[in-house]
């Protein structure tokens, strides 16, 4: 059985499928992949599927999952670079990719993990805290 | 049924193992592009194709693919027939309904399957194993 490797690029663990991949190898890209969010600490996931002529219900269950997965362990999941022909035919075959965010290339799903880190609620009330010490004690507030 | 005239021997292959699936989608792939079918018609067989295989193993306990290239008189189209000895499906109703399964899956294959191609014929009873048929033509 192949298996799909999975690169760590900074705080970014990125995973292009290449393969025509089996039901198991899929499963064992799921596990790689929880496994290495564990060891790494990484908290964004881009999956690019670029190379992948079909998406059945296996593969996009497998990508629902890695979401899912990938959340409880504190990091997103962005899928990048379906096919036109491939969006067409999961639509029609009724798979909605729950829960899945997606970007049409790798680089945009970069830029939509490096946005949503940085959007993150904890952070941006400190953030709000800190102006808000400014412009009330800081001497060079304007109105 | 048209009158189809088989263009060629069917190609047969044997579902019995995880990687028989991805061989079954080769092939559809390869016989969908000699046929000419478009990209997108391309997809949706070799979607189709891989969500029966799948159900061929994993329900049927195995079985075979027969893929054949048709001729429906002004176009051209591929026949795929999956066939299994497997348990057969007792309630076909409630096997073709969206979301439903009995495998642990999404219950998208069979139904979504159908969807996904324009000819979809299925022999089954229980204890009597699973054929079906798909074909999907070139516009």
């Amino acid at each position: 059985m192949e298996r799909v490797p999975v690169l760590k690029i900074g705080d970014i663990l990125l995973v292009s499928i290449q393969v025509d991949m089996q039901d198991q190898t899929a499963l064992a890209l799921q596990e790689d992949l929880a496994d290495r969010i564990v060891a790494t600490g990484c908290h964004g996931v881009i999956i690019d599927i670029t190379a992948l002529d079909i998406v059945d219900s296996f593969v996009g269950r497998m990508l629902s999952s890695i979401a899912a997965i990938s959340r409880v362990l504190d990091a997103e999941t962005v899928v990048v670079g379906m096919r036109p022909a491939v969006a067409i035919t999961l639509v029609e075959l009724g798979l909605s990719l729950d829960g899945i965010r997606t970007a049409l290339n790798v680089e945009r799903g970069m830029e939509l993990l490096a946005q949503s880190r940085a959007d993150e609620p904890d952070l941006g009330l400190d953030l709000g805290l800190d102006l808000a010490d400014l412009d009330s004690f800081g001497p060079t507030a304007t109105p | 049924m048209t009158t189809d005239v088989g263009l060629g021997e069917p190609q047969v292959v044997t579902i019995a193992a995880d990687e028989d699936v991805v061989r079954v989608r080769q092939l559809v792939r390869t016989v969908a592009v000699a046929a000419k079918l478009s990209l997108v018609d391309q997809t949706k067989l070799v979607t189709a194709a891989s969500e029966l295989a799948r159900n061929t193993l994993v329900y049927g306990g195995g079985g075979g693919a027969e893929v054949t290239v048709v001729d429906g008189g002004r176009r051209r189209g591929i026949r795929i027939v999956f066939s299994d000895d497997g348990p057969g499906i007792a309630d076909l109703d409630l096997a073709l309904t969206d979301g439903y399964t009995t495998g642990g899956g999404l219950g998208l294959g069979l139904s979504g399957a159908r969807r996904l191609v324009d000819e979809f014929d299925i022999d089954t009873a229980a204890g009597q194993g699973t054929r079906i048929t798909v074909t999907k033509w070139a516009r």
